[in-house]
């Protein structure tokens, strides 16, 4: 049975990667856990809390020493030499971004997860840190725009005046901007939205916000789920674009960012100088360069003309009761997928596409980057996770085949067979057609009184046996009496229960 | 106008009666409606029917037939009512399964009477006649016996589990092969001592076909038992030559045939391997033991938990029904919608015994049927659903269909239950269900176990609301 550590995070930081609750949840998996002193005080859970949920507090060193430690930032190089060999470190790594990260796990010999790794397909969506960080930042980024912003969002008509609504911009729909978008178009104001990928129009709309398509002559589909770096023409109407918004709106939300690439510029020195005194702009990107020219990360910056530039990079650390939350359930989800046995010990399988690309380092090795996962996002936003072997259709050349060899053999058949029979096939088959028609529309919850009826109507076979009870032979006439009496069992018993299963069907007044 | 023309006329009329009640049939508002169609079109063709069997001279035969005749639909008829008033509607599967043996055994006794009836014909004709003899007695047979099997293996009487004999689809394919040479035979000599094989033999595969399909599949096998009942009584139309037999044997046997290709659709079922009796090999090697612990929890706090929640979605299934639970399940929903919650009822397609079985006994708890949904109609709506009652389903909710490839029930869609924030399971123990498969959905960390009566522990909630 293994040992997981929850080590305290930077003084910077104040999420955890447990609570209280996912504990609970860890140590149903069969896991020991310990907590570091005091790692859940920010964001508001005791140490008294974990040892309530069966977990012991103990001191750095002893949660550094567990066989996974449990992390949300990177470790600094200090704390990787507190890691014994053959550990596991579970944190948000950005193994794109820190080479020299990874080179320094793989030489202390631990294997390393790296959250901010899961491929974004549907089955790890439950352990994506990303996703869901992503939607408290944006959630965040738009309150923290509120407190800058020195007006209602919401446009009143009051006996003092009317006041306009805020017009808010947001840059990005992906988790963190349409968070964004739902955010403040529930705070009242007009949300505008902004994407290389057209098919998030409808998402944007669905939230509250209006899409600003960039009309070039070119779509981008994105396959594996992220926004991608886009073309020459797009880009000069984009920068167009931007700058007619910023002359207009009050407040601008960035959140483009490019997997294990510096930040699109998407606000330009320009564009700033175009807003009003007063604007504020929230750059989620600050840390990977920013999205907006003389943003600063984790500052706050006030341009000459007045406009407010927010550069926080602790949005999702500034909910930290929520976030640890939301990040514990996503680390729990890992540790299942990696206990399938729920017996305490983990197992990295690389044969699974998600296990295979959360390991940035393996007992000493760095296995980054892991090979390509397709996920097509476009045109539908969700992959399916089930895929439902279709059968085969066949092919409209073989099924014309086929239903000609059919009714061939039914003619031959038909045409060979003495006089009444050819009459009664037809009676047959225009009968059989009648009967998949008829039913073909029949509501589910009918289903069994359908049944019980087609059931009484079967009960027709007495009319045959009604036919024969007249013969001169005594031992039909006792047959054919027995079948009428079965039969009509059949009969008066189908229909009573039927109409006394259908007399129970109400309609609720609504 | 000869007694003959004026039957015929009736026939007609019996068979577009007959029509337009299964059309009715197919719509709550119609139902009833549908019902007195087929009752009209019963009586009329009946009626026809014993005119023109007793329109020929009287003599003592005629006065032996008729008092037959009356006694028989009298003490048939009897039977019929009270078995239909005393059903419970948890019974109502194996009533059906039931019924259907009696049009499989009386077309075997109809086909008899015809080999018995010697009739002057051509030898061309005989030959037809014989062969619908045999076809009409093989169908029946099956029809019986297969009934019989289904209706022992719904209430209980025997094991449900599918019978597995060795080289299995060898014997179903034997006793085709043997049907079609004995039928060939009997064509050319007409000896009686074929028929009786033929009987025995289609008695036997009867039982082999319906032994070998495991309890979970038998909404199917009732449906589609139903379509056999159907066929038979096509084959004794054609074997009387009478028009009405075949045109209502074939619409039932059509329709129910239908509606077994739905269900074995919303199993994901192989239409044709459930009629072949085929699906039993499948589901015989059992996935590994899921094992884990659950979390339990007790009446009270689901009371909390409930009057809590915005959203919750009840799904039933057999236990349900074996419980006698509907009506406090129906007074839940009840006070919970007083409340203010949002109760919805999600329907597996196969969740009891028989298709729609929950929606009859949720109606004959007087539930409102605008509340009670299909499967794809609430599954994209469990996620956001606050709480979910899992009374007495098993198969139908678990996870292991979506998750597991190597489960026997793989592919088969499901009620994704697990993806609500709460599930609870109301239980009797940790046992398996129909379908044999152990169900991961009960280790979930969402899922809280309720075990005990359903009826208890549903009347204890209401008490605790």
């Amino acid at each position: 049975m293994s040992l997981i550590g929850v080590v305290a995070e930077p003084q910077a930081e104040a999420r955890v990667a447990a609570t209280p609750e996912t504990v609970k949840v860890i140590r149903s998996l069969g896991f020991d856990v310990v907590v570091e002193s005091g790692a859940g005080a920010k964001a508001s859970f005791p140490d008294s809390a974990y040892e309530a949920a069966g977990a012991k507090v103990v001191a750095t060193a002893a949660a550094w020493d567990a066989d996974i430690v449990l992390r949300v930032n990177a470790p600094s190089d200090d704390e990787i030499k507190l890691l014994k060999k053959g550990a596991v470190l579970v944190g948000v790594l950005s193994p794109a971004l820190k080479p020299e990260l990874l080179t320094a796990l793989a030489a202390q010999g631990v294997t390393a997860l790296a959250m901010d790794a899961v491929p974004r397909i549907s089955r790890a969506q439950s352990m994506d840190v990303l996703s869901s960080m992503a939607n408290i930042a944006g959630y965040r980024a738009v309150i923290e725009a509120a407190h800058e912003f020195g007006r209602f969002f919401t446009g009143q008509v009051t006996a003092a005046g009317k006041v306009a609504p805020a017009k808010v911009l947001v840059a990005g729909a992906g988790v963190a901007g349409l968070a964004a978008i739902g955010s403040a178009s529930s705070l009242g104001a007009i949300v505008r939205a902004t994407d290389p990928r057209p098919e998030v129009a409808d998402q944007v709309k669905s939230i509250g916000g209006q899409y600003l398509a960039v009309e070039v002559e070119e779509q981008m589909q994105s396959s594996d789920g992220y926004a991608k770096e886009t073309s020459k023409a797009y880009e000069q109407r984009a920068a167009e674009l931007y700058s007619e918004q910023a002359a207009d709106v009050d407040i601008i939300i960035t959140t483009a960012l490019i997997p294990g690439r510096p930040a699109p510029l998407l606000i330009t020195a320009k564009d700033v100088s175009l807003m009003k005194p007063g604007s504020v702009i929230v750059d989620m990107a600050a840390a990977q360069g920013g999205n907006v020219a003389g943003s600063v990360a984790g500052q706050k910056v006030v341009t000459e003309n007045g406009v407010t530039i927010l550069g926080y990079t602790d949005l999702p650390s500034r909910l930290p009761a929520q976030s640890s939350q939301l990040y514990g359930t996503n680390l729990v989800n890992l540790l299942k997928l990696l206990t399938p046995a729920k017996d305490g010990n983990a197992v990295i399988d690389f044969e699974d596409v998600v296990q295979r690309s959360v390991t940035v380092v393996k007992s000493g090795e760095i296995t980054w980057p892991p090979p390509p996962v397709q996920v097509s996002a476009a045109p539908v936003a969700k992959a399916e996770e089930v895929v439902i072997p279709e059968k085969k259709k066949m092919s409209s050349r073989t099924r014309a085949s086929l239903i000609a060899v059919g009714l061939a053999g039914l003619v031959g058949l038909v045409s060979l067979a003495p006089a009444p029979l050819p009459e009664h096939f037809l009676v047959l088959m225009l009968s059989v057609v009648i009967g998949f028609y008829v039913i073909g529309k029949v509501h589910h919850a009918l289903h069994t009184p359908l049944m019980s009826v087609t059931n009484a109507i079967s009960g027709i076979v007495v009319v045959a046996a009604v036919l024969q009870i007249t013969d001169a032979n005594v031992l039909i006439q006792v047959l054919a009496a027995s079948g009428v009496l079965l039969a009509s069992i059949n009969v008066f018993g189908g229909f009573a229960v039927t109409s006394r299963m259908l007399k129970m069907f109400t309609r609720g007044d609504k | 106008m000869t007694v003959q023309a004026i039957a015929n006329a009736a026939y007609v009329a019996a068979a577009l009666l007959f029509i337009m009640s299964l059309a009715g049939l197919s719509k709550h508002e119609t139902g009833r409606t549908g019902i007195r169609y087929g009752v009209t079109g019963m009586a009329i063709a009946m009626a026809a029917t014993i005119w023109l069997s007793f329109s020929g001279e009287w003599s003592e035969t005629s006065f032996i037939g008729l008092g037959l005749l009356v006694v028989a639909l009298i003490a048939g008829g009897v039977i019929g009512l009270w078995r239909a008033k005393v059903v419970a509607m948890t019974g109502m599967p194996e009533l059906i399964a039931l019924f259907h043996s009696f049009v499989g055994l009386t077309a075997v006794l109809v086909g008899w009477n015809g080999a018995l009836h010697a009739k002057e014909m051509s030898a061309e004709l005989a030959a037809v006649h014989s062969a619908e003899v045999f076809i009409g007695v093989f169908i029946g047979a099956i029809t019986f016996t297969g009934s019989i099997v289904a209706y022992l293996k719904l209430s209980a009487k025997i094991s449900s589990k599918p019978l597995i004999l060795p080289g299995r689809n060898y014997i179903n394919l034997v006793a085709l092969v043997g049907f079609i040479a004995l039928t060939v035979a009997y064509v050319i000599t007409t000896d009686i001592a074929l028929l009786i094989a033929v009987t025995v033999l289609a008695l036997a595969l009867g039982w082999h076909l319906v032994a070998s399909i495991g309890g979970g599949d038998m909404p199917v096998v009732v449906s589609m038992l139903n379509s056999y009942s159907g066929w038979a009584a096509a084959a004794t139309g054609f074997l009387l030559s009478n028009n009405l037999l075949i045109v209502t044997g074939a619409l039932v046997g059509s329709s129910g045939a239908y509606l077994s290709y739905i269900m074995c659709k919303a199993m994901n079922r192989s239409f044709i391997a459930v009629i072949f009796g085929g699906y039993g090999i499948e589901a015989a090697p059992q996935g590994e033991e899921e094992t884990g612990e659950h979390t339990e929890i007790d009446a009270a706090s689901v009371a909390e938990l409930l009057s809590s929640a915005k959203t919750v979605v009840i799904t039933p299934g057999y236990g349900m029904a074996v419980a006698q639970a509907q009506y406090p399940v129906a007074e839940l929903a009840k006070k919970l919608r007083e409340k203010g919650v949002d109760v919805k009822f999600g329907i597996h397609p196969v969740a009891g015994r028989l298709p729609g079985h929950m929606n009859v006994l949720l109606a004959e708890a007087k539930v409102p049927y605008d509340i009670v949904l299909e499967m794809d109609e609430i599954n994209d709506d469990l996620a956001k659903t606050q709480v979910v009652l899992v009374i007495g389903a098993n198969d139908t909710v678990n996870p292991a269909a979506t998750e597991n490839p190597s489960s026997p029930i793989a592919g088969m869609p499901v009620l994704k239950v697990w993806e609500a924030e709460t599930v609870i399971v109301f239980k009797r123990s940790m046992a398996s269900g129909y379908a044999g498969v152990a169900n991961p959905l009960f280790y979930k960390p969402n899922a809280k176990m309720l075990f005990g009566d359903a009826k208890d522990k549903v009347n204890d909630i209401l008490k605790a609301l």
